[in-house]
């Protein structure tokens, strides 16, 4: 399949070589999550007017949904502030190596947790009370905070970026869908690696940091655990890292078969059906139980959600790896099928984003404004009414891309069912069905 | 340490600080009055202070829904507050004393008791004489608000003044006077026209019509329409505009019953009942204007009805009581 090496040119090499652009958005990221926080404490209660509320859910997500991790996979996560503070506390430095690294524990994530179950459970944990997150400033702050310090602690207690590896429930989905993007950070000569002495990408120079990540560059062969921090190309002696621009999907060419990255995809596609319901649905039954947080009516709601996501999906999917033969066999098939689901979970993201970020797009210039709800009026825009933009377009766009989820899905599905000889059909169905329910959802 | 490192740690250090100093610093340097349902706290703060003739410049901003803000026996309109905005608001305030501002929007069930204060300290302006503080007649007369009272007569049909008005001019000379009308029940004053020989020939609702009239006579159709509007605005919530009783807080109030005034006064002894219905005869005609306006200065005491006394200025609480007895008098 065919790449174009992006840093074969020196500009980009260059830029990428170099700390401190990267440095420079990482600082002024993590002053705009800090003040995100800030604002979420101090500023209105009320979601609409509350810079943690616009730019978290509003402004923020929509860069990431509908253009970084399409696009760039995982780019967000290479300027992602949440791990910062714990990282320089681990390494005692911003810039390059301390030659006085402080003595934390540095302990070895446990062995059965090094996978991304965890991410799914604290996505689930966090969907589950996402009504509330969603539009209450002080949730979002305590949640942003909260990531923080959970990263920070990790930081100090065990060895590299385990929070993001393990645990972050945004890195957890970035990662899944990343296969789909059209970037990649991979090696360029596999013997370079083999030979390299001392595997600095992977264990840190003079130059720069051991993968924080905790991947070693030459094994790599999906963007799925690649942070794309850059450490690599700064600290390859041999200049054998590239990042590389790519067909859509080539990490889904061959399925690697994990059960915790299959529950993810069911994991994402779920919540996006049942966000859509919640969210934008006329239900006000459903509304109103997934907003009375605490009550028996949200803790069924919190049952059906839970079994929606992690036995009806997953159970009919089931079908569709059709059983035969052993175990082991059958969980390697469905694992493997379940890729068809990252195009349509993909899509289904995009275009349950598009419609509450064209509903409340305008609330962003409003915010801008009078980012501390003080009465301000910096940009001229915080008397704003709230308007949605693009709304006629909205229900063609997301039937093109639900359509072009499916597509795609099924093209994976075609590709992953010839791998583990099994007939494709089902697994397509599955993917039209979710498309079908999803825009009727949504339209 | 090298020093790209130390810039590099000083830049850190200075935008984290920063994202947390700067918004603290502005955030406390410009104080706000937040509005929240009374549910949630009212007012914060709800006691705010001022200087006679120093303008009182208050931003103010609601935490949950829409607001209204408006300072009772001030005249000054109603500004809406909206949520998340913050609006700007200037009070001069030309006599010493204790004002109330309070919610002018129906914003929860509690929304009466939605109110603060303004403690305005200075001299009196010598262009602004103080009123002779004059003690409200239900005090004067004695009346006991809470005393049950029920009319034993009523009128078959909704006596009308309107037209009767000139036909018992001379009869009702001596019924006439302010004073009269106000410490009177229309059932007293019915009884009593009955008595008097002058018109104890007439029928019934011969004298009711009269009792109308009187009624009428005290009023102005400016002041029944005024009335109309501060009911309709303050009181239709749990009264309903027709009076009924049935208003569309009526119901929410009865289902959160006691423990929502608790929730609000901390007073295990109060019960919450029912918004009087103004359509009933027997209960209006058996209550003088004087009562009905010690019912709306001093409120229900803790059965849900709400003190009107420091909002309403003297002539509006009047104008309101005219406008109740249109609920049983047909005097417009």
């Amino acid at each position: 399949m065919s790449r174009l090496e992006l840093t074969a040119h020196g500009g980009v090499k260059a830029l990428l070589k170099n700390r401190y652009p990267q440095l420079a958005l990482l600082v002024l990221m993590l002053a705009g999550y800090i003040f995100a926080i800030m604002a979420g404490l101090i500023g209105s209660p009320v979601g609409s007017s509350n810079f943690s509320i616009v730019f978290v859910w509003i402004a923020w997500w929509a860069a990431l949904i509908l253009v970084a991790v399409p696009v760039l996979g995982r780019g967000w996560c290479s300027v992602c502030p949440i791990p910062l503070p714990g990282e320089w506390l681990q390494r005692g430095a911003v810039l390059g190596p301390n030659s006085h690294t402080p003595r934390w524990r540095g302990i070895r994530w446990p062995r059965p947790l090094r996978n991304i179950w965890l991410q799914s459970a604290a996505f689930l944990l966090l969907a589950l009370f996402s009504t509330i997150l969603l539009t209450s400033p002080l949730v979002t702050a305590i949640v942003l905070a909260g990531m923080l310090l959970a990263a920070i602690g990790l930081s100090m207690a065990f060895e590299r970026r385990s929070f993001c590896r393990y645990l972050c429930p945004v890195g957890g989905f970035i990662g899944l869908y990343s296969q789909a993007a059209p970037i990649e950070l991979r090696i360029k000569n596999k013997s370079v690696c083999t030979e390299c002495i001392g595997k600095p990408c992977y264990n840190g120079s003079a130059e720069g940091y051991g993968c924080p990540w905790d991947v070693f560059p030459g094994g790599l062969t999906k963007n799925t655990y690649c942070g794309l921090c850059m450490e690599c190309i700064r600290t390859c002696p041999h200049d054998n890292i590239a990042i590389n621009l790519r067909p859509f999907g080539a990490d889904l060419e061959q399925p690697a078969g994990r059960l915790d990255e299959a529950f993810k995809s069911f994991v994402m596609l779920g919540s996006a059906m049942i966000y859509s319901a919640v969210l934008l649905g006329p239900w006000g039954v459903l509304k109103d139980a997934a907003y009375r947080i605490g009550s028996s009516s949200w803790f069924m709601y919190a049952m059906a959600f839970v079994a929606f996501i992690c036995i009806l999906l997953p159970g009919l999917f089931a079908l569709c790896a059709a059983p035969g033969g052993g175990v082991r066999t059958f969980r390697l098939r469905f694992s493997r099928m379940s890729a068809a689901l990252i195009p349509l979970g993909l899509t289904a993201w995009i275009a349950f984003s598009l419609s509450f970020v064209l509903t409340n797009a305008s609330y962003t210039l409003v915010s801008l404004s009078d980012p501390l709800s003080l009465g301000w009026n910096l940009l001229g825009t915080a008397d704003i009414a709230w308007q949605p933009v693009l709304t006629a377009g909205l229900g063609p766009a997301q039937t093109l891309v639900l359509a072009g989820g499916v597509l795609w899905s099924s093209r994976v599905a075609h590709r992953a069912a010839a791998g583990s000889r099994i007939s494709p059909v089902p697994a397509m169905a599955y993917c039209a069905g979710a498309a079908l329910l999803l825009m009727w959802l949504l339209l | 340490m090298k020093r790209p490192e130390f810039i590099a740690r000083l830049v850190v250090g200075a935008a984290v600080l920063g994202a947390i100093a700067v918004p603290l610093i502005l955030w406390w340097r410009t104080p706000l009055v937040h509005a929240q349902m009374a549910e949630d706290g009212g007012w914060n703060p709800d006691a705010l202070k001022a200087a006679v003739g120093v303008p009182l410049q208050l931003r103010i901003t609601s935490d949950d829904v829409v607001h209204g803000f408006a300072v009772g026996k001030l005249d000054i309109p109603a500004v809406d507050i909206v949520p998340g905005k913050v609006t700007n608001i200037t009070l001069l305030f030309q006599d010493p004393g204790t004002y109330t501002f309070f919610c002018t929007r129906w914003c929860g069930l509690n929304h009466w008791r939605m109110r603060g204060t303004i403690e305005v300290v200075g001299d009196v302006a010598a262009a602004n004489p103080p009123h002779e503080r004059s003690r409200p007649l239900y005090t004067t007369l004695g009346i006991d608000l809470d005393a049950p009272r029920s009319a034993p007569l009523t009128p078959a049909e909704k006596p009308v003044a309107a037209l009767e008005a000139q036909q018992f001019k001379d009869e009702l000379a001596g019924y006439m006077s302010v004073v009269y009308y106000r410490s009177r029940s229309p059932y007293e004053v019915w009884r009593e026209l009955r008595a008097d020989p002058a018109s104890a020939a007439r029928g019934d609702s011969e004298l009711w019509n009269m009792t109308a009239s009187i009624w009428r006579s005290n009023t102005t159709p400016q002041a029944v329409a005024e009335g109309e509007q501060l009911f309709a605005q303050n009181c239709a919530a749990c009264h309903a505009e027709g009076g009924a009783g049935d208003g569309v807080f009526a119901d929410d109030l009865a289902a959160a019953g006691q423990a929502s005034l608790q929730s609000m006064m901390g007073d295990s002894q109060m019960v919450m009942q029912s918004p009087a219905r103004l359509t009933d005869a027997r209960r209006m005609l058996a209550a003088s204007p004087a009562l009905l306006q010690g019912k709306i200065l001093r409120g229900g005491m803790g059965t849900g009805m709400p003190s009107w006394g420091p909002i309403f200025t003297e002539e509006q609480t009047w104008n309101l009581v005219a406008y109740l007895y249109s609920f049983q008098f047909e005097y417009r």
